[in-house]
């Protein structure tokens, strides 16, 4: 009843856009910032690239145009929360919700209007996807081999230590947001211009929230990261070969399978996390925590 | 100016809003030199040595570090200028390994291989030994203290700053502190040591700069001076006479035998051994810098900590293992440091913050309803008695005054008539008005037979206030001695560590 030749596409196309908001996440994350506003970028960067990808007839400018702007509203939160000193958790929440309602006024336009084609890369898969894989192992080059990778974990470790040897944590950590909101972006753009290719309201669905999860579950590893989205990618393949193959299931049941396992994995290994030794090494230490320096 | 001077600064000034942290300060360290700065906690000796490593700036003043003008910006500034800091809080990665924290304290760290063979020959050579792989949380205090050493080793720093650096290592760690420091000076780096501790300055330093209150009181050489001449030095100030009359030290009312809590968290301190008993009519002052146990003790005391069966008895009962309220129907009341999240929570009104430890005593809880009437009553009778300035018992905490807040604290556990109160820095960050009429409440609480326990950072208070004086000290607490035949100069022995030495000039 599974095809492994529609079944791997549709895997690496589902998993596309968890991997690189959660890679983005991630690499936020460890500079010890908790931005919940991934679903809000998300959507904001599906819409931005569709519109971009319409205007010009050019997906990759779309993509641009979605990182480009999932930075800019990354920014509104930046702002909240480094400048301003606002609480993390909020200040995301309240970017989802702009996010979801800025897109959903600016989209009316854009509604029944059609994608332009993408070209297929290599063995028929979207370049985009290629991309994102390529992220991983770079990501986890970066954060483990280089310098500048080091000072972002630092600051993310210990805020007051990393300022107390003179690294700039608020720069790092508003670079960080922005990278995030840039891989957010371009996330919700592969929904919109790769995977549904038209513009719909909500059409993120709380993939956000699962990149989200997934960062937790990956224990916060460029790998762990890969492993979750594939995950992600793999049970909604299968779900959609059963609805496909006319199983005798309800139609709800399966589309809420891929959240669902996500969800029961990440308790799992949260519950496992809990009785090893390693408990608790990978969350970043100040992750959440607001700095701010008296001078 | 003499050529080896390394560092010297004139005149330094730095406020913060409502603190003069420096005034005026000037001192010079020169070349293979262990130069102490001494002083109290908050006497400014930390924001000092911040400005030198560039993370505060000074308002006033002028620093030079090799005869040319130190400004540093920020800490890399100051690292590229030759100045290396070890920190009072290890300013360490738990997560990371010993190599990565070490690279993230240096500006252009080598490639990872050779930085690890640079590590252990550094080690190796000063007798530290580390293994660059071992990630920090894994290490022991001393072993973390090695790693910040290290760290401003491999810089070949020409300052070398170290504040409090013994505050958290056992004394052989700290015996092999002081080896590797006289080592770097005799190398010809000049040591600026931070410390309280009068014994330990006393027998490693070459000059010491003694601080109060964010100036120099004196500077002068530690080892021709004794303990208690440094410490009255450090402390300053006379005696106030004052009036302790009227009050007759009755039958013990608490009393806490051999009570020994292992640290609840990382940064805590563990209670050793801890014996004590406070008579009716009696104040007893337990004084020390603060972390050296005494919100442990506060909290064993108030009920938030259980300790084994019979380590805390009132009047005879046992009330170890019973809960914060049980102790408060029993007569034993608490009033912790921190005012705004502890004595207090901030976003409720003054009335609810009465409710909350006198609910019972004073019966505003009835039937499981709360008797709204009688709290605002409560909460009223403690505004006009203890004079709290506020426009009416409906003002949230957060809104009111340091000292007022704390008027109301403490007033609200006094007017409860408690057999014995404890309090936790009772004027800390009080104006003196309010300091002054806290300290009388607490005099005339004891006046009507209560016994109370005062544990406080601030010496004038405890000889102003307790009857009989002891010392907590890293979780130990000292044998209680009268406070009337105790001097300032004892005390200061007593608080900086020098075990057994106050016992032996009785």
């Amino acid at each position: 009843m599974i095809d492994l030749s529609t079944f791997l596409p549709i895997l690496m196309a589902a998993s596309t856009p968890i991997l690189f908001a959660a890679l983005g996440e991630m690499v936020t994350e460890r500079t010890g910032v908790l931005n919940l506003g991934v679903e809000g970028m998300m959507i904001v960067g599906a819409l931005a690239g569709f519109a971009m990808a319409v205007a010009t007839g050019s997906p990759v400018l779309g993509f641009v145009a979605a990182a480009v702007a999932g930075a800019a509203v990354s920014m509104v939160f930046a702002l909240l929360t480094q400048y301003l000193l606002a609480n993390q958790v909020a200040s995301g929440l309240a970017l989802t919700l702009f996010g979801l309602g800025l897109a959903a006024l600016f989209g009316k336009t854009y509604e029944g209007v059609k994608a332009p084609a993408m070209a297929s890369g290599p063995l028929g898969l979207n370049w985009v996807i290629w991309l994102g894989l390529l992220a991983v192992p770079v990501i986890w080059w970066f954060l483990n081999r280089t310098r500048p990778g080091l000072i972002l974990r630092g600051v993310g470790e210990n805020h007051d230590a990393a300022h107390g040897l003179g690294h700039p944590v608020r720069r790092v950590r508003i670079m960080a947001i922005a990278f995030g909101g840039a891989m957010a972006g371009i996330g919700g753009a592969f929904i919109s211009i790769a995977i549904v290719l038209q513009w719909t309201e909500g059409m993120t669905a709380g993939a956000g929230w699962i990149a989200l999860a997934i960062v937790v579950f990956s224990n916060w590893t460029a790998p762990g990261v890969l492993a979750g989205a594939w995950l992600f990618g793999g049970v909604t393949a299968l779900q959609l070969q059963l609805q496909a193959g006319g199983a005798n299931v309800p139609v709800q049941l399966l589309s809420m399978a891929p959240y669902l396992a996500t969800i029961l994995v990440l308790v799992v290994i949260s519950a496992l996390q809990k009785y090893s030794r390693r408990a608790g090494l990978g969350a970043p230490g100040s992750l959440g925590q607001n700095f701010h320096a008296l001078r | 100016m003499n050529e080896q001077v390394v560092f010297q600064a004139e005149g330094i000034g730095k406020s913060y809003p409502g603190v003069r942290a420096n005034d005026d300060v000037s001192f010079a360290v020169t070349r293979g030199e262990i130069h102490a700065l001494l002083g109290e906690n908050g006497a400014g000796k930390s924001t000092l040595v911040k400005m030198i490593y560039g993370l505060v700036r000074p308002d006033q003043g002028h620093m030079t570090l090799l005869g040319e003008t130190h400004q540093p910006s920020d800490p890399r500034a100051a690292r590229a200028a030759g100045v290396a800091m070890v920190f009072q809080h290890f300013s360490l990665f738990d997560a990371l390994s010993v190599a990565e924290n070490i690279a993230l304290g240096m500006e252009n760290p080598p490639a990872r291989r050779e930085l690890s063979a640079r590590i252990a020959q550094v080690s190796n050579e000063y007798g530290l030994p580390l293994n660059p792989a071992r990630r920090i949380a894994t290490l022991s205090a001393g072993e973390r203290q090695r790693v910040e050493i290290i760290r401003c080793l491999l810089q070949n720093p020409r300052l070398l700053i170290m504040d409090e650096p013994t505050s958290v290592l056992t004394p052989q760690e700290a015996e092999l502190l002081f080896t590797t420091l006289r080592k770097l000076a005799d190398q010809g780096t000049a040591i600026l040591y931070i410390s309280h501790k009068l014994e330990e300055i006393r027998t490693h330093c070459d000059r010491a700069t003694i601080l109060r209150a964010g100036r120099v009181v004196d500077s002068c050489d530690p080892r021709a001076l004794s303990a208690r001449e440094l410490a009255a030095m450090m402390v300053g100030g006379e005696m106030r006479d004052i009036d302790r009359s009227g009050r007759i030290a009755g039958e013990v009312l608490l009393h806490a035998e051999n009570i020994s809590i292992s640290a609840a968290t990382a940064e805590g301190t563990a209670l050793k051994n801890i014996t004590f008993s406070v008579r009716s009519g009696e104040i007893l002052g337990i004084g020390g810098v603060a972390g050296n146990g005494q919100e442990e003790l506060l909290s064993v005391l108030s009920g938030e900590t259980r300790s084994p069966a019979g380590s805390v008895t009132l009047e005879g009962r046992d009330l170890s293992q019973a809960r914060p309220e049980a102790r408060r129907m029993a007569g034993l009341l608490a009033a912790p440091e921190d005012r705004l999240g502890h004595a207090a929570v901030p976003d409720f009104s003054l009335t609810d913050n009465a409710l909350l430890t006198a609910s019972g005593r004073k019966s505003l809880v009835r039937n499981g309803l709360i008797d709204r009437a009688a709290a605002r009553g409560y909460a009223e009778q403690v505004i006009r008695d203890f004079d709290v300035r506020t426009p009416g018992p409906g003002t949230a905490a957060r809104a009111l005054s340091g000292g007022n807040l704390q008027k109301f604290v403490i007033g609200r556990e006094v007017l409860q008539a408690p057999r014995v109160l404890v309090v936790n820095q009772p004027t800390w960050g009080v104006d003196a008005g309010a300091a002054a009429a806290v300290r009388q409440s607490l005099l005339d609480l004891a006046r009507a037979g209560a016994g109370v326990i005062v544990i406080s950072q601030d010496l004038d208070e405890l000889m102003e206030l307790s009857d009989r004086f002891c010392a907590l000290n890293e979780g130990r607490l000292s044998d209680p001695r009268p406070t009337e035949s105790l001097t300032l100069d004892e005390i200061g022995l007593m608080l900086g560590g020098a075990h057994g030495m106050a016992e032996a000039q009785i």
